[in-house]
């Protein structure tokens, strides 16, 4: 794969880091090879597979090949529970209505295919005064402000 | 019942907005109908053959009757003055246009309602017990349990595109009256030996194309786990469901083909890791909710006498009240089963009815039973005869609760563009018949269940007698089934043969019930008849 993030103006990132330089190699490479920092999670894939290796990766990229595929949600979930900080992108079919699920799952980076529309992202991603539950992006969930 | 604060309110109206904004996104041709299709299923809007249909949500059944007003005001403004219950507890409008769907969400939001996940891949409208909090045989009221489960599973930013539906019932009763174990997660709250409350999950349940029971996978998980455990339960599905066929999606597949006890010992793992993470409520917010359903003030003294000497309203007593935990207060069903009438549906003027009985009657509160009927719960044996005569005038007193009468039915080829069949003339057919003959009384409890199309919304795998339409070379054709039942005794209905015209599916059903008036024993249901008989009597009976 030579779509290097860093030269992709589809880009959209919630860090301060630069992004990784080079490319996400699979699942089944990155358990085979010892360097990459970079990986590719697709929907078939078991993300806990990746959990003893966290330290040494800086990209994790979850492949949204359909939208209404939500297995990436749980690979998403799984790593941040696990203790995962590195950058954590949807790429795909990553469209504006799912990117608040997504970012309440533990993404901070989206590479979607079609570029998204900066007004459409912004109120999505204002949209939602609270939440009802607990997830990987640590927001107060309601239960925990009525008995604050 | 359940009151909003002002989280629970927020959380709707942002919800409204949002729907307005992808509404107008969709008009604009920002997105694409496949784009746009989950988005509005996930608020209840489906196309059906002739308009859109809202699906409104009426969580586990209870609504007041401000609620219930404004669902009549609905259907004046945007529909054409009737809705339809359905076997979820919900109510759906069948005239809808599309340009009115954020209108109808915002007065919705009004009066504590919404249309959130009635549709779509992701958690349902979470179904309990109609006679929650009044009945007589009932451990404990098990809607705060399933009101819990309603805040987390709404919005769940992990389980909004699951590979299907998932549908979950919570029950309090060895009485099962919500088909706990044909749904993906049944919960049955139970007490253990130590006398603490905790909730059996029964995971792997439905209906549809290929009908399952759910096992049961964990007899007691504690009260302050339950959250966490059913988030386990979703995490192995969302893994492990698949994505290749949605008519294989479904999570009884799933633990189907992995086993119970693979799914079980996954869910375990899964649990164990969790328990960590912070994910359960306090109790605290398990007991906040418990507040809302505390009993009403019921007359201490209420009297227990009942005057009988009205033959009508001895027999509508006799078949649509249940017995109540308070002395001298029965619960009583509203049929929306006339003879000859549409299962399910009622006029505007028929909802406000319903509403303004229910204030004057049972403490405000109604109850939408999967049977499709409605429930006051809470009504003193004194005022019996009043609200039996209101309901009398208002042609809602039909005595045919539990009877070949009352029938469920899907809304088939009438308005849904997956039947195969028409269901409703069929329903009309058979209550017309079994009325004219008077055979009603004598079958006693019979459950009928007719769906349009395999994918069995009509629920005929659990009907004593089911009815299955399907479409033989372009010419509406009923199959007949027998021995379902969606109750503690749960079973799986199964096919007679050959099948039948729309004539001859309603005489298929006069036989077989002959069959049952001819072979009984005293005491016997229906059912009860055709397990100890089995299907061979029958089917002489049919094709001898």
């Amino acid at each position: 794969m030579d779509n290097l993030s860093s030269e992709n103006d589809t880009l959209i990132r919630y860090r301060d880091d630069e992004p990784v330089d080079h490319a996400a190699v699979t699942v089944d490479s990155f358990l085979d090879q010892s360097s990459a920092s970079a990986v590719r999670v697709e929907p078939g894939d078991d993300a806990r597979e990746l959990l003893p290796h966290l330290d040494r990766l800086s990209l994790v990229e979850v492949n949204f090949p359909a939208f209404g595929d939500g297995r990436g949600y749980s690979s998403a979930q799984i790593l941040r529970e696990a203790g995962y900080q590195g950058e954590l992108r949807a790429v795909g079919d990553v469209l504006v209505d799912q990117v608040a699920y997504m970012r309440r799952c533990g993404f901070d980076a989206f590479d979607p295919d079609a570029p998204l529309n900066e007004d459409d992202l912004e109120t999505a991603l204002s949209r939602w005064p609270e939440v009802y539950q607990s997830a990987a992006d640590k927001r107060t969930p309601i239960w925990s402000k009525r008995h604050a | 019942m359940y009151l909003y604060d002002q989280y629970d309110q927020a959380m709707v109206d942002a919800r409204v907005a949002e729907f307005r904004d992808q509404a107008q996104r969709r008009l604009e041709g920002k997105l694409t109908e496949d784009q746009f299709k989950p988005l509005r299923l996930m608020n209840g809007l489906y196309l059906q053959l002739h308009a859109y249909m809202l699906r409104v949500a009426i969580p586990y059944g209870t609504l007041n009757s401000r609620q219930m007003h404004a669902l009549a005001d609905i259907a004046d403004k945007y529909d054409r003055g009737y809705g339809h219950f359905t076997t979820r507890q919900n109510i759906q409008y069948n005239w809808i246009k599309l340009e009115d769907a954020g209108d109808i969400l915002a007065d919705l939001a009004e009066v504590e309602m919404h249309a959130i996940q009635t549709s779509g891949n992701c958690i349902r409208n979470i179904s309990s017990d109609h006679f929650a909090g009044a009945a007589a045989d009932e451990l404990v009221d098990p809607r705060p349990y399933a009101e819990l489960l309603r805040q987390w599973s709404s919005f769940h930013p992990e389980f909004s595109y699951l590979p299907r539906k998932f549908k979950i019932a919570v029950i309090a009763s060895d009485t099962d009256r919500a088909a706990m174990r044909l749904h993906d997660i049944g919960i049955q709250i139970v007490r253990n030996d130590a006398g603490e409350l905790g909730a059996a999950f029964y995971v792997g349940g439905g209906m549809g194309r290929t009908p399952m029971i759910a096992p049961c996978i964990k007899e007691f998980v504690p009260l302050d786990r339950l959250v966490t455990y059913a988030e386990a339960c979703l995490r192995v599905y969302n893994r492990h469901g698949r994505r290749d066929n949605k008519y294989k999606a479904r999570i009884k597949i799933l633990v189907h083909e992995m086993g119970a006890e693979e799914y079980t010992r996954q869910v375990d793992a899964e649990f164990e890791h969790m328990l960590s993470q912070g994910i359960e409520p306090p109790y605290a917010e398990l007991e906040r909710i418990r507040t809302f359903f505390e009993d009403p003030l019921f007359e201490e003294d209420a009297s227990a006498d009942i005057d009988r000497s009205d033959p009508d309203f001895a027999l509508w007593v006799a078949r649509n009240t249940h017995a109540h935990k308070a002395a001298g207060y029965v619960s009583a069903v509203i049929s929306l089963k006339p003879v000859g009438g549409i299962p399910g549906d009622a006029t505007s003027e028929q909802m406000r009815l319903m509403a303004d009985l229910a204030k004057d009657y049972s403490f405000d509160e109604m109850r939408v039973m999967h049977t499709q009927n409605i429930v006051l719960p809470h009504v003193r044996l004194a005022d019996l005869h009043a609200l039996w005569t209101a309901l009398e005038e208002a042609g809602l007193g039909s005595p045919n609760l539990d009877t070949i009468e009352d029938i469920i039915a899907c809304p088939g080829l009438d308005y849904c563009s997956l039947a195969n069949a028409r269901s409703i003339p069929v329903a009309q057919k058979i209550s017309e018949r079994f009325a004219a003959s008077g055979k009603t009384e004598a079958l006693g409890k019979l459950k009928l269940k007719i769906s349009g199309c395999i994918n069995a919304c009509g629920h005929h795998h659990a009907g004593h007698i089911g009815i299955l339409g399907v479409d033989k070379k372009g010419v509406e054709n009923y199959q007949l089934l027998l021995g379902g039942s969606e109750a503690e005794d749960v079973s799986l209905a199964k096919i007679t043969g050959p099948g039948f015209d729309e004539a001859g599916i309603v005489d298929a059903v006069e036989t077989a019930a002959d069959v049952y008036l001819r072979e009984r024993e005293e005491g016997e249901r229906f059912l009860d008849t055709y397990r100890r008989i089995g299907m061979a009597p029958f089917k002489e009976a049919l094709y001898g």
